[in-house]
């Protein structure tokens, strides 16, 4: 059971190896990088190749560890004594959390909780001892869970915030670097297997170019170029567009996709106009 | 057993545990990787490093483990010949040499026969009393004694070099010094005041209690906003020159404050506010931010925490031109008060004890400047500092 990429997800040999160490020695594992370097996509990839069925738990500021485990619905309970309905099984009132579903899970699933980050600094602290031993108690119902596999665990993060050293020693790391050009042709050719060479080349020549500016605010990652190059595929433009662009046409077609920001677009502009007049004064 | 790769690691300054290694040895065990350094070196940092900001020393620290080079003392001695700027002594003046020394002119004089004496010295000086060089009384070089002297290389041991003639690596404040800052956590804990804002979330127990009465014992659930940590904070950092001594306790203050707050904003200058900060130490000469540009894109209600030691020539705050590195347009007080226009709370955090402060000019022309809003780097200084700010 090796993990090597698959047919949608190019995987480079570091990656490789962080996620066979993790899944081998059934360690969480924890995933930074880039904005848009296909750090969620890798969980789902993940368990396509291994077969394993996905858990997924989004993280937002207000989630908390516990909802992670279970949670007891006390409130609803209380009503239904009010309205007189037998309320002596209290495990009726309990909803189990992701982490619950993943460790009761019939075949060993992958679970992702993504952009832990995003929680409040106490939360991968609550979750230490659960991610170590894989098992939790449920207070209300005198109950342990106990994983019946261990869980592939697979967390990505933003950096947004930082890591209690506590819970690093626990997970294994790995930053996903931006791809470099060559892998990127990779990454492209896996989305868009019929793609004309020619119309790659100039696209990532641009696509390069223009990451390389200075004073971007968000510089356009994979998925920006992915988006990017099918509306260039389905708008049909020739490719000698790209290439002409340093004739008095420096902003590339449908930059749309590649900036999300006016102030990027407003620099782009502004370098552009230079560039023309640069060029007309030659 | 790897133990050497182990103390390697440490020796190079990677932040790695026992248990980690005892990770790394089972994946070996496990063979998931067999005798390929290049998988070997992809297994070990994904085991062993947990963040990417330690990378760069992983990768120095297992060249070094596979050349067998030990230190990286060693590797820097190799790579920066600067022997005749290394210190061989320090002279002991008597008052009457340091009021003789006094005598050279002001600020332009000095640069200018820097200038001269640079452009007519060749080789290493150590000792006299005009070349530039080591532990003499001339005014240029360092680890001598002149009341106004230029530094090159070396640590400057008066705390009053004028100008630093080198660009050195400033390494990025470390925030790794969790352990013995403890106490300063505490400190640092007045500021998480809590306001009560956002979404409906916590079950209100008096109220409940109240409006199910009210309702003929009928269950009404009261919900009040849960709390949020909602304290904004923008930091400003001193690095170099004469804040060397002071960037441990700097360092350890820094990795309290990362995980404190949710806005938490940071920025380095070096001595004084000029119009530019800049974010990462390591390319600060190409990467400045303008300080403008801070002042307009936080709200008032940031609170700005300068760490500083304050130490310099008092021209470096009050004239133009004055900054140690680059030509400042607008002294440095200009722009302070700017700053402290801009937002409603600056506070002021010096290393330097609180009963140092009158000996130096230039600390005093910073608590004139920031409102006597300067604390000590102590627990009980900070106390002061944070309570002052959350008011």
């Amino acid at each position: 059971m090796k993990f090597e990429g698959t047919a949608s997800y190019v995987a480079t040999d570091d990656l490789q190896m962080a996620v066979n160490a993790a899944v081998t020695l059934e360690r969480p594992l924890l995933i930074k990088g880039e904005p848009g370097t296909g750090k969620t996509l890798l969980a789902e990839e993940v368990a396509r190749a291994l077969g394993m069925p996905l858990i997924q738990w989004h993280i937002k500021s207000t989630t908390r560890a516990q909802q992670g485990l279970y949670e007891y619905d006390a409130v609803s309970r209380l009503r239904d004594s009010q309205l007189g309905n037998d309320v002596d099984d209290i495990g009726r009132y309990i909803h189990r959390g992701k982490l619950w579903q993943a460790f009761t899970a019939d075949q060993r699933p992958v679970l992702l909780i993504d952009e832990i980050d995003k929680a409040d600094i106490e939360f991968p602290n609550d979750l230490l001892l659960e991610l170590d031993r894989m098992e939790f108690h449920v207070y209300e119902t005198g109950e342990t869970v106990q994983a019946r596999h261990r869980p592939v665990i697979i967390i990505t993060s933003n950096n947004e915030k930082e890591l209690p050293d506590a819970f690093l020693r626990r997970c294994f790391f790995h930053f996903i670097r931006f791809p470099d050009r060559e892998t990127m042709k990779r990454i492209v050719r896996v989305h868009y297997p019929g793609i004309q060479e020619s119309l790659v080349q100039e696209a990532l020549e641009v696509f390069f170019e223009v990451r390389d500016i200075p004073g971007l605010r968000k510089r356009p990652s994979t998925s920006e170029l992915i988006d990017w190059l099918k509306l260039l595929m389905s708008d049909d433009i020739p490719e000698d567009i790209l290439r002409n662009r340093n004739q008095g046409r420096a902003i590339p077609p449908l930059y749309g996709a590649l900036l999300k920001n006016e102030q990027d677009v407003q620099l782009l502009e502004r370098l552009a106009f230079m560039h023309r007049r640069e060029s007309r004064s030659n | 057993m790897l133990v050497n790769f182990f103390q390697c690691l440490k020796a190079h300054g990677v932040p790695v545990s026992v248990r980690e290694h005892m990770d790394l040895l089972a994946a070996l065990d496990a063979n998931i990787a067999f005798a390929d350094e290049e998988q070997f070196y992809y297994l070990a940092r994904t085991a062993l490093v947990k963040d990417e900001k330690h990378f760069d020393r992983f990768d120095r620290a297992l060249k070094a483990f596979w050349t067998g080079l030990e230190s990286v003392e060693g590797l820097i001695e190799a790579l920066i010949p600067e022997e005749w700027l290394r210190q061989e002594f320090v002279k002991q003046l008597s008052d009457a040499e340091k009021a003789k020394i006094k005598s050279l002119g002001g600020l332009e004089e000095l640069i200018a026969r820097f200038r001269e004496r640079l452009a007519e010295q060749e080789g290493r000086h150590a000792g006299g009393s005009k070349w530039i060089g080591t532990g003499g009384t001339s005014p240029f070089g360092h680890g001598g004694y002149h009341p106004g002297g230029i530094r090159i290389g070396g640590e400057g041991r008066h705390g009053r070099a004028v100008k630093v003639w080198e660009k050195r690596e400033y390494r990025n404040l470390d925030d790794s010094v969790e352990i013995g800052t403890r106490n300063i956590k505490i400190a640092l804990r007045r500021l998480r005041r809590f306001a009560r804002e956002g979404a409906a979330e916590e079950l209100d127990l008096d109220d409940t209690i109240r409006s199910t009465a009210r309702n003929a014992g009928l269950l009404d659930i009261r919900m009040v906003p849960e709390r949020h940590n909602a304290v904004k904070v923008l930091i400003f950092f001193d690095v170099g020159g004469s804040m060397n001594a002071h960037v441990q306790t700097c360092e350890e203050l820094f990795s309290a404050v990362r995980s404190e707050f949710k806005h938490l904003e940071y920025f380095y200058f070096h001595n004084f506010l000029y119009e530019s900060v800049w974010r990462d130490n390591r390319r600060r000469y190409n990467e400045g931010v303008s300080t403008l540009d801070v002042l307009h894109r936080y709200g008032r209600d940031y609170k700005v925490v300068f760490v500083g030691d304050a130490s310099m020539s008092p021209w470096e705050i009050v004239y133009p031109g004055g900054s140690v590195e680059h030509h400042n347009a607008e002294p440095g007080q200009a722009w302070m008060a700017r700053l402290r226009e801009a937002f409603d709370k600056v506070a002021w955090i010096n290393p330097v004890p609180r009963a140092h402060w009158d000996y130096t000019e230039s600390i005093g022309l910073v608590r004139r400047l920031v409102d006597d809003r300067m604390y000590p780097l102590t627990v009980k200084g900070l106390e002061e500092a944070m309570t002052w700010l959350g008011k």
